[in-house]
């Protein structure tokens, strides 16, 4: 077995790590202190973080990468597979191989479809692992449940890589733009304007087949086509970063214009403080409730926009589990007679959940966190 | 008001030359016409020939910024810049990689896209606007509470969802209208009336919550308490003076989206068929017709652009307080 580490992992990692200490740090300070425990005193708001983090650990589990070894070439040397596999999928052994012929209905015992059986008749042969899937199989005969689980990992890196990658540039360009003033402002403001003025889904779209153009023509870059798929995912947060900074860039430098006017500014810039230090310590920790509103509101919003742009053909790889991929391919299976419904209404259900946990935790955080709503 | 306008127009120059800067890097600077013809007509065994046949037709095997051989202008003129971001100005969009014109064919599909769109508009801010006041009216009690979590629910719901499921209950299950396609003329009635309800039940959660907040901050300005405090009733302070006023924040900030109505919806009109612009640019992406996506882009920003003035303007009409200079 040997660890394969996407840039994918490393960052969902990375970003786990800094919300843990982000976390460590902000029980420290008693202004946050008290703002987080006003998060935890909305029941609502913790009974969906705790679904957040019931999704956020299959996450996680599934980002622990490996390929397997297979046995040993006659030279000696260890060989791998092919297969990027996760510790998920180690858990998931029985699902992931589990497989069917075709389409099975939840916990059927037998095909849905009728075949001719060994004996010239015609009827719905036994399944070969009957009762084991809890939400059917799928056209190629995969079970759903174990589909839906690996979509979720997906679901979550597109919510939250995309805001860690805008969050820099927009952070800074934001308080530069209202701090500084004069032409900085105006050459910031003409390109969040510009950025902003063309139709994101339209952006995407060129931006993804720019890629998929570059992708295609160095296939020498890739050594699996897991890392192929993560590099799409990638570009894809970076898209989505790139047309999602504007909006936050804006209400950052607003709120700088304002903190700027303010009497404990005006004492720094007295007392001769730098222009950077007044940025550091006085203005960003007086916009960080913005940001971390920024960070939780947008989170339902992109695991959401993942299924229309992959349903669009312009999300992730086709070959990455996804929300968007499942809706895709199970999409026609309503039309068929009798219907196929489960494939739906499995990517349905963890998706609602997922989302609807994600809107409910932000509008605690957005209770706590914005002074306007403190009444 | 006039040179107001005209400034603002100027204001808006830049802004769009940035946009084709942007696209034009996007498209030509990030990948060479090389690549994208090998895109095209497959990644292996594509002959040197094949490609610049390619690149020829479609006008791309010239100079990108500066053409050296050609006389005079057409140092500038005849290149990929010139001839591909520079007359998009002049609404030259060039031929799409099927030979039509783009400029023919978006004017073709507007009408379509208006039919779905303009509905959708208008009732979807009416029925997020009545459905605010409703909570508003019967504010902190277990109606306004059940709307608010309603709401939630369903902003949670992916659209994919309510369309796929529109289209199996109405068309499928319940046989009322067909399930996709596009008449012309007074019958596009029965083919329009799904997306229009679909797209309406879509996003009615997430504005009429927004509308919702808009009514009751509202609440809180003295000139509440002062037609209170004369012995209004709560339902003539809630119809005459809160809705009025609300009403100021919620159209102008709707106004920005009317001139993008042209572009259709991309979803609705894949997933139902319509032969409007959205469908047209899904089907571009789809084919990889960079030109297309070219020109939607183009057009998307200059009707983003008109957009924000029309903010402008509109801010000026129901508000006196405003001046434009």
């Amino acid at each position: 077995m040997k660890p394969v580490l996407l840039w994918s992992d490393l960052l969902f990692f990375l970003l786990i790590f800094a919300a843990v200490a982000g976390g460590v740090w902000a029980s420290r300070v008693e202004h946050l202190r008290a703002s987080w425990r006003k998060v935890g005193q909305n029941r609502a708001g913790m009974s969906a973080a705790a679904v957040l983090a019931v999704f956020f650990l299959i996450g996680a589990v599934d980002s622990l990468h490996y390929r397997e070894r297979l046995p040993d070439a006659p030279q000696g040397e260890p060989r791998y597979s092919v297969e990027v596999l996760s510790a998920l999928d180690a858990l998931l052994m029985p699902l992931r191989t589990q497989t069917e012929k075709t389409y099975s209905a939840p916990l059927a015992t037998h095909l849905f479809a009728k075949e001719t059986l060994d004996d010239a008749s015609r009827d719905f042969p036994p399944l070969r692992h009957p009762g084991t899937h809890w939400f059917g199989t799928d056209k190629v005969g995969q079970d759903v449940l174990y589909l839906t689980l690996k979509s979720i990992r997906t679901g979550l890196l597109i919510g939250t890589l995309t805001t860690l990658i805008m969050l820099p540039a927009a952070l800074f360009l934001g308080l530069l733009a209202g701090y500084a003033g004069g032409w900085i402002d105006d050459v910031i403001q003409y390109l969040y304007t510009t950025l902003n003025s063309i139709p994101g889904v339209l952006l995407i779209a060129a931006a993804v087949l720019m890629m998929q153009v570059v992708i295609d023509t160095h296939p020498d870059w890739f050594a699996t086509s897991a890392e192929r798929a993560d590099a799409r995912l990638l570009a894809l947060c970076a898209i989505l970063g790139i047309t999602s900074w504007t909006g936050l860039c804006r209400l950052l430098r607003g709120e700088t214009l304002k903190l700027r006017e303010l009497e404990y500014v005006q004492a720094a810039q007295a007392l001769g403080v730098s222009g950077l230090t007044i940025l550091w310590r006085h203005i960003l920790p007086n916009v960080m409730h913005i940001v971390m509103i920024a960070i939780v509101m947008d989170f339902s919003g992109l695991v959401l926009a993942e299924a229309v742009l992959s349903y669009v053909g312009i999300g992730v790889d086709p070959n990455t589990i996804s929300f968007g991929t499942m809706i895709n391919t199970a999409r026609m299976e309503l039309a068929r007679e009798p219907m196929v419904w489960w494939s739906l209404a499995a990517a349905f259900v963890f998706m609602f959940v997922l989302v609807l946990a994600a809107n409910l935790f932000a509008d605690a955080v957005r209770d706590a966190f914005d002074p306007r709503m403190a009444r | 008001m006039l040179a107001y306008l005209i400034r603002r127009l100027l204001y808006a120059l830049p802004i769009l030359i940035g946009v084709n800067v942007i696209t034009f890097a996007l498209f030509f600077v990030v990948n060479t016409p090389d690549d994208m013809a090998r895109m095209q007509l497959g990644v292996k065994r594509v002959t040197p020939e094949a490609i610049e046949k390619w690149k020829v037709e479609r006008g791309y095997d010239k100079p990108v910024f500066w053409n050296a051989s050609a006389e005079g202008a057409g140092q500038v003129a005849d290149t990929i810049f010139f001839g591909k971001s520079v007359k998009m100005f002049a609404l030259d969009f060039g031929r799409a990689d099927d030979g039509r014109d783009i400029a023919r064919e978006i004017k073709l599909r507007m009408g379509p896209s208006l039919a779905v769109a303009v509905p959708v508009f208008a009732l979807g801010l009416f029925a997020a606007i009545s459905f605010a006041l409703l909570l508003v009216y019967f504010r902190a009690t277990t109606l306004d509470f059940a709307g608010v979590v309603l709401c939630v629910a369903m902003m949670s719901v992916s659209s994919l969802f309510y369309i796929i499921g529109g289209q199996w209950l109405v068309s499928k299950v319940w046989h009322l209208v067909p399930i996709s396609g596009y008449a012309e003329g007074l019958s596009a009635a029965k083919f329009v009336i799904l997306p229009v309800i679909v797209a309406v039940l879509a996003g009615i959660g997430s504005s009429a919550r927004w509308y919702r907040t808009i009514f009751l901050e509202e609440y809180t300005r003295d000139y509440v308490r002062t037609a209170r405090a004369k012995g209004l009733s709560e339902r003539f302070v809630l119809f005459r003076h809160v809705l009025r006023n609300a009403l100021i924040p919620i159209l102008t900030g709707a106004v920005v989206v009317i001139p993008t109505l042209f572009m259709g919806s991309l979803l609705i009109e894949a997933f139902f068929g319509i032969p409007g612009l959205g469908s047209y640019t899904i089907d571009a992406i789809n084919a990889q017709d960079f030109a297309v996506v070219r020109a939607m882009v183009f057009i998307g920003s200059a009707l983003y652009i008109v957009g924000l003035l029309l903010t402008d303007i509109s801010y000026t009409l129901v508000d006196p307080r405003i001046r434009l200079q």
